[in-house]
């Protein structure tokens, strides 16, 4: 195991050796401490490196993650895994704002609660929040999948493309455009496995499926209100 | 000479004939209208500018022989790799998608040709276009459609789009008719469908994020490359020094005449200021900060010639962007094919229908028949042969004013033909000392 201190080593050296570190499998994984609320820790990596990350990290920690696996033993700040491509990004704490950002693909887990706009703009990513999210998450979401195993805040799925969203609690209200659908043995399947994926045990019968109504993909005057 | 009705028809004044079309088109639609194109209202620009020329007290350059160099360099604050242009005219971005491929290209192969940059724009980077143009300057844009890290770092300069002069606080729109299956494979969503790009950026708000979103690109890229961060004109006085303290290494100002693919025509004609006080009020800002020249700015919305680009450049820009003005290059409104105008409804010298997919000239179409209008090696030569042309005439005011290089062209070198644009541009009246507002 690579440790590296956050507290003798700068992000940008950091980043640097992450990526040019040699992929996983017989090569050892690194392990990152004291990151105190630094940003873009992890972010940019381009191998199957595995990172383990003790602490709470800033602003876009695995950013545009490609391949790697990183797990964050604490909380992080805004924009977790944003626009990842792929591997997997694990937070075993809380994330704010605009987890998952756009993010094309992998699989981004976090187990305590998110923040508003968690899955904003996300194109094919997966995220699974093991609590509740907040107001507007999985806006404007185009494909993927968000699992909410708790709750969700007001305006969930707002002009919502083809994603599908999965909700094991409430959620407080829908945004535009945002329906529930339902939950048919393919999407059952489909919820079981984004959690196993996930690490996460859950009553599948709690949970809801929502979706686009597909009403705001053409303009038409008679939804006018709603845009 | 007019002729004068004799039953004495008089059009109103407040509602002209354009105007009470409007009001029935929207009646009979109840929608807004969108168009492509930019404002069409008469604004007070850099037509209201001359140059003074030498004199008694200035020197001339001898305008066929003597040396009056173009070249600029955009990045050089905190990019270990700066951009070198051999001339101060860049290619705004244009997207993807709300252009055609060939058209792309083209711009691609032009830009290569004179040694500037060509800009990718929302719906994200073609091959055609990474292999086409040698520079090539990478937009993150609001949507991310497209957004993929390989391609920034295979750029050559990273531009942040918080917004476009055409319309400032707003984002795109590109209509079903012109989401083939490339198109919409390159941005997630389904083909056909109304593609509404967000106005705002899904993981950052204000200067203080968008600092660390600086900081997190740089950090994937590895510090190499430029940093732009593109602003539409409404606020410059304060967007540019908050531009600034986030971390820019240039600033692109795009100014109300700047165009679009798509948008409601309420925001085109009636969001944001024109591009000569926005010019001013940004030079100003990066002024008082005391980094006027150590963060570049490029200015862009109504660049039509060499006269434009002089005009920008010695007002404080360090290098101007086209894009209408590389459409039409490219022969945007050009009158041939004119029965493909009247089906679309309109004429040549008339058309901003780019949102309707049927560009007459295949510029901003994904028609294959009407794209293969364009062919790329000769819609390169024009736009080449058109840079080419600004350059000499840039080169030919600057040297009548005694410049050896075309950045040290100032203010003083230039009058303005009315008040307005005297108070905006902040140039003397001609025939006065007074600018108005400053005593």
């Amino acid at each position: 195991m690579n440790t590296v201190s956050l507290s003798l080593t700068s992000v940008r050296e950091l980043n640097e050796q992450l990526r040019g570190a040699p992929d996983a499998g017989s090569a050892p994984g690194w392990r990152v401490t004291d990151p105190k609320g630094a940003h873009a820790v992890a972010a940019g990596l381009t191998g199957h490196v595995q990172v383990q990350i003790d602490g709470h990290v800033g602003y876009y920690c695995a950013g545009m993650n490609q391949h790697a696996a990183i797990t964050v033993d604490g909380h992080c700040g805004t924009g977790v895994a944003e626009n990842m491509m792929s591997g997997i990004v694990r937070i075993r704490g809380n994330a704010s704002q605009s987890a998952g950002a756009s993010g094309h693909g992998g699989m981004l887990v976090i187990e305590g609660n998110a923040g508003p706009r968690c899955g904003i703009s996300m194109k094919g990513i997966d995220i699974v929040v093991g609590g509740k999210t907040g107001h507007m998450s999985g806006f404007m979401a185009q494909s993927g999948n968000l699992v909410i195993c708790g709750d969700a805040g007001h305006d969930l799925g707002d002009s919502i493309y083809e994603a599908v969203i999965y909700v094991g609690g409430s959620a407080a209200s829908l945004g535009a455009d945002c329906v529930e659908k339902e939950m048919t043995p393919k999407h059952r399947s489909r919820l079981q496995d984004l959690l196993s994926r996930a690490g996460m045990e859950r009553d599948l019968d709690r949970f809801r499926r929502f979706g686009s109504a597909r009403k705001l993909y053409h303009f038409h005057v008679d939804h006018a209100d709603s845009y | 000479m007019a002729v004068v009705d004799p039953r004495g028809l008089r059009p109103s004044h407040t509602f002209p004939a354009h105007v009470l079309a409007e009001i029935h088109r929207a009646a009979d639609q109840g929608v807004y209208e969108i168009r492509g194109f930019g404002t069409k209202r008469p604004l007070p620009g850099f037509d209201d500018l001359v140059f003074l020329g030498a004199s008694m007290s200035r020197y001339p350059l001898e305008g066929y022989r003597e040396r009056c160099d173009t070249g600029v360099t955009l990045g050089t604050r905190f990019a270990s790799r700066p951009i070198e242009l051999k001339i101060p005219i860049t290619i705004a971005g244009m997207s993807f998608g709300a252009l055609g491929a060939n058209a792309k290209e083209a711009i691609g192969r032009a830009c290569t040709a004179m040694g500037t940059s060509s800009t990718t724009g929302d719906g994200g980077m073609t091959e055609e276009e990474r292999q086409s143009s040698e520079t090539l300057v990478y937009q993150v844009l609001p949507s991310r459609y497209g957004m993929n890290p390989d391609d920034l770092r295979r750029a050559d300069a990273i531009e942040i789009v918080v917004g476009q002069g055409a319309k400032p606080g707003g984002g795109g729109v590109l209509l079903g008719q012109k989401i083939t299956e490339r198109v919409a494979g390159m941005r997630d969503l389904p083909e056909g469908i109304d593609q509404r790009s967000a106005c705002r950026h899904p993981d950052w708000t204000g200067p203080d994020d968008l600092a660390i979103k600086i900081q997190e690109l740089r950090e994937i890229t590895g510090w190499e490359k430029p940093v732009y961060v593109k602003i539409g004109a409404s606020r410059p006085t304060y967007d540019v020094a908050l531009a600034v303290k986030a971390g820019a290494d240039v600033i692109v100002l795009d100014g109300m005449q700047g165009g679009t693919a798509a948008t409601q025509d309420v925001f085109i004609e009636h969001v944001g200021i024109p591009t000569l006080p926005a010019l001013r009020q940004a030079v100003e800002a990066l002024q008082a900060l005391d980094v006027h020249r150590e963060v570049q700015l490029v200015v862009s919305g109504g660049i039509r010639s060499g006269a434009d680009v002089a005009k920008a450049l010695a007002m404080g820009a360090d290098a101007v962007s086209i894009g209408s003005a590389a459409m039409v290059a490219l022969g945007c409104n050009k009158a041939v094919h004119v029965e493909d105008y009247q089906a679309i409804g309109t004429e040549p010298g008339y058309c901003h229908h780019c949102h309707t997919g049927r560009c007459p000239v295949g510029v901003t179409t994904q028609d294959p028949v009407l794209e293969a209008r364009l062919r790329p090696e000769q819609g390169a030569r024009w736009l080449r042969n058109y840079l080419t042309a600004m350059i000499l005439e840039l080169q030919t005011i600057a040297r009548a004013n005694g410049k050896s290089h075309v950045l040290n062209l100032e203010p003083e070198d230039m009058a303005a033909l009315t008040v307005e644009a005297a108070a905006m541009a902040g140039i003397p009246l001609a025939g006065t000392s007074w600018i108005p507002g400053k005593g």
